[in-house]
């Protein structure tokens, strides 16, 4: 054996708040860690997040307990949640809030100097933590100045090409650095995934360039399983304009602290469309949303707060219907609370600090002044990684995954607020689950030939050099196709047709090629990124065309209703033993009775 | 707006130093320059090199030398910039060359690493957590909204000019260590390292850093000055040497 470049116990790879919160944890059970990111450390994807991280503190409504965190985010989810992810979310998520300040973090305060806590869409009371809206940037800041002294080994602008097996087990993964190219083995007992989503798949994304599925695809090519695919958010909010920042997010805060959304004709569109399930919860009128966004407990939320899912369906209601923006969106309105404010100016750069920049440097436009023009955007995935809620293992002996490339919190639709807390609250488990298997594990044997191959593949495009497709292509097709084949509304025609389509992008993109050295080449790295989008957007599709009903953030035209049929299980598919992928239905386990009576008191 | 434009792009050759590059190629309305390098990237220099993460300036990973003013490069408007001539976009300068647009900036994460951690008091509350009024938040949030993109230590005297990255920790770190010590959890004392190892003395103040900063962040006036005086109380001001001396 060649032997590995670098040993671990524990080999983490992605550095956003899941895989820092596991880096801390197992690095305190006392093994050795490993750290890999894609980008320089403290860039992940989790800088981005603006509006908070729910938790149920209960700072400012002493009503909340984790018991209607719990409920609110199962109701959210259309109840194909991981039930038992969803409780361990609602129950830990205020400890590592807490553990965050200790470690650091400065959150805004409430008049009495606690951790000041926000609304946010389908959170029944108001429970985000926050900084402004520039939590994200908190979150990622606290746990990387934390890590950076406990010892944690940091390998920066590498990327993780393959993983290696050992019999099933996990024994390492084989990765590139960025600035030469050169590959590196790394050997481990235990493998977190910890690498976010899949928003590169789409033409219109809120995600920045990592996000292609690494951690999804990884763990699907070493024979994990990957439920709720079919499930992707697409954030109502995005800028449309310029095109160039199109599908840029603008912070769900922005509702929260009152903006209201309106079509052409300026009608709050919102009010005309409120799901029965969530009418007794729903201000009656404008009048009584905003004394909601003024923290009256008596007062109902507004129904621009109403989930994810829905708003942007709304959204794209309001646009096919000709009701739409000059840009091909609807309206967000923050800056009429100057009716109701007197410092209403003051209050909204206070408050969304970053969206009055973004806005004033990216369109020129003064949002404290001017409605903004915005429409959906892909945001984020519920699917993932099927893992064992305790403990985040996958079905492969070894292989973790926590956060955004894991499974099962969110169900069919994620609640604002709920990501920032599930990567905390699951990356602790990880690292600690992870660090116990590694302890109990010998030394990992690593297959020689297994690196070989994985080397030989990764090199392959070089060989074919600029005869070969251009990679930035094949990357711009799948997107567009993706966009609009797989989108926000769905039928089955246009899925059959995405999945021919994505036949033939498979082939382009085996015969992607690129010329030159491998420092630091973005070409090189966009045809390795391009396997791992194959593999996501197939996964989507396929998992889709399952799903035959309407549910979350998935939605067919054909199938416009939900169904006690699909009420009942997750979609899941695997790599079957010839390569192809193999779409099943898995059974939800019945919720046990106390979970079930806690669900029922909150609705009733 | 719908157009042409020709950017020098600093592109190195394998012996490590480098030539302007030149590329034509077509502009619209709101773009940037990331915008810009990315287009020339998928269509006629696919192995060009660049940082970049998030293109909403929240990320801090494009910081480059545009017309020769360090900036972001997602955060830099095409209508800001003057098309007629050609734009120059090269890498950060004060730092070692990777390839192309790319720089190797690991001596900051070094440097960060040497500055004593957050050091909270015990909590104020049974439950484990503390009190701290907004105005307090306040003060150490401005410092806090740091991205790391590095561009103070890019422009700053001392390192860029003076190479003393052994002996001074930069604008950026002063920022972080202001940050900690002007926490009203934090017990450390980081005083004397800012006089002996940090090398604040070095900085004079010419708030060259607060310029370029991209989050306006007062780094001069907020951060630095106030640690100077920090320094300048504990170790020369009459008043308390003497006080230490009959402690």
């Amino acid at each position: 054996m060649a032997g590995a470049t670098y040993s671990y116990d524990v080999l983490i790879i992605g550095a956003g708040g899941a895989g820092l919160r596991a880096a801390i944890e197992a690095s305190a059970a006392g093994v050795s860690v490993g750290l890999i990111c894609k980008s320089l450390l403290g860039k992940a994807h989790t800088v981005m997040a603006e509006g908070g991280m729910a938790a149920s503190l209960s700072h400012n409504d002493d009503r909340d307990n984790w018991k209607v965190h719990f409920a609110d985010t199962m109701r959210g989810g259309q109840y194909v949640n991981n039930w038992r992810m969803a409780e361990l979310h609602a129950k830990e998520a205020p400890d590592r809030v807490r553990e965050l300040e200790a470690w650091g973090a400065v959150f805004d305060r409430t008049p009495d100097g606690r951790i000041n806590q926000r609304n946010f869409g389908g959170h029944r009371y108001p429970r985000l933590a926050h900084v402004g809206d520039r939590t994200g940037l908190e979150l990622i800041r606290t746990l990387q100045d934390h890590t950076i002294h406990l010892g944690v080994t940091v390998h920066m602008e590498h990327t993780v090409v393959d993983l290696i097996l050992d019999g099933g087990r996990v024994a390492g993964a084989l990765a590139y650095d960025r600035e030469r190219g050169r590959f590196h083995v790394f050997a481990a007992k235990a493998i977190i995934l910890a690498t976010g989503g899949i928003g590169r798949a789409y033409k219109v994304t809120s995600n920045s360039w990592e996000g292609t599925g690494d951690g999804h695809a990884l763990a699907y090519r070493a024979g994990a399983e990957l439920i709720d695919m079919e499930f992707v958010q697409f954030h109502p909010t995005g800028m449309i304009w310029p095109l160039s920042v199109k599908g840029l997010l603008v912070t769900e805060g922005v509702r929260g602290e009152g903006g209201v959304l309106k079509n052409s004709e300026g009608r709050r569109f919102m009010f005309d469309d409120i799901p029965e399930n969530y009418r007794p919860q729903t201000a009656a009128d404008p009048e009584e949303g905003w004394r909601y966004v003024m923290n009256d407990k008596s007062a109902r939320r507004p129904p621009e707060l109403l989930t994810r899912d829905h708003v942007a369906r709304c959204i794209v209601r309001e646009v096919k219907e000709g009701r739409g923006s000059p840009h091909g969106g609807v309206y967000l309105d923050i800056a009429w609370i100057k009716e109701k404010l007197p410092n209403a100016e003051e209050h909204i750069k206070r408050k969304l600090p970053s969206m009055y920049h973004q806005f004033m440097q990216l369109a020129n436009l003064d949002i404290t002044k001017e409605p903004m023009e915005i429409g959906p955007t892909t945001h984020y995935v519920m699917g993932g990684i099927r893992v064992d809620a305790d403990s985040q293992m996958s079905t492969v002996p070894g292989l973790f995954a926590a956060g955004e490339c894991a499974s099962g919190i969110n169900g069919a639709n994620r609640l604002g607020g709920n990501s920032l807390s599930d990567i905390v609250v699951f990356g602790k488990r990880a690292g600690e689950y992870a660090a116990e298997w590694a302890r109990r594990q010998s030394a990992p044997r690593l297959d020689d030939a297994a690196v070989a191959r994985a080397e030989k593949t990764a090199v392959e495009p070089f060989e074919r050099g600029e005869r070969g497709e251009n990679p930035y292509r094949v990357q711009q097709d799948l997107q567009e196709t993706m966009q609009n084949l797989v989108g926000i509304v769905r039928n089955e025609d246009e899925m059959r047709e995405a999945l021919e389509k994505l036949a033939g992008l498979q082939a382009r993109a085996a015969r992607a090629g690129v010329a030159g050295g491998r420092e630091y080449h973005a070409g090189w790295h966009t045809a390795l990124d391009l396997r791992n989008l194959m593999v996501v957007s197939e996964a989507v599709t396929r998992s889709a065309l399952e799903r035959r009903e309407s549910r979350g953030g998935h939605f067919r035209e054909d199938y416009p209703d939900k169904t006690q049929e699909f009420s009942r299980i997750n979609v899941m598919v695997k790599q079957a033993g010839g390569g192809a992928m193999q779409v099943s239905r898995v059974p939800i386990p019945p919720m046990p009775p106390e979970l079930q009576q806690v669900i029922e008191e909150q609705t009733s | 707006m719908i157009g042409e434009a020709t950017f020098k792009i600093w592109r190195t050759h394998p012996g490590g130093d480098g030539t302007f590059q030149t590329f034509h190629t077509t502009v619209s309305e709101g773009m940037v320059v990331l915008d810009v390098v990315h287009r020339i990237q998928a269509e006629q220099a696919p192995d060009l090199a660049v940082r970049w993460n998030c293109k909403a300036g929240k990320c801090g990973s494009c910081s480059a030398e545009i017309n020769g003013n360090p900036r972001l490069m997602c955060m830099t408007r095409l209508d800001d910039l003057n098309l007629w001539e050609p734009v120059t976009v090269e890498p950060m300068r004060a730092f070692p060359s990777v390839k192309d647009l790319v720089t190797d900036v690991s001596w900051n994460f070094r440097v960060k690493k040497e500055i004593t951690k957050f050091t909270p008091r015990t909590p104020d509350a049974p439950d484990g957590t503390w009190r701290m009024a907004q105005r307090d938040a306040d003060r150490v949030q401005e410092f806090r909204k740091c991205i790391e993109c590095f561009l103070c230590q890019d422009v700053c005297h001392v390192l860029r000019d003076h190479g003393k990255h052994d002996e001074f920790i930069g604008p950026r770190f002063f920022v972080y260590t202001a940050n900690l010590e002007m926490n009203p959890l934090d017990t450390a004392d980081r005083v004397p390292d800012l006089k002996e190892r940090y090398g604040i003395g070095y900085c004079n103040i010419t708030k060259c850093c607060t310029k370029v900063c991209p989050e306006h962040i007062h780094i001069t006036d907020n951060a630095i000055i106030p640690l100077k005086e920090r320094v300048v109380t504990r170790y020369y001001d009459p008043v308390s040497r003497l006080l230490r001396v009959f402690r």
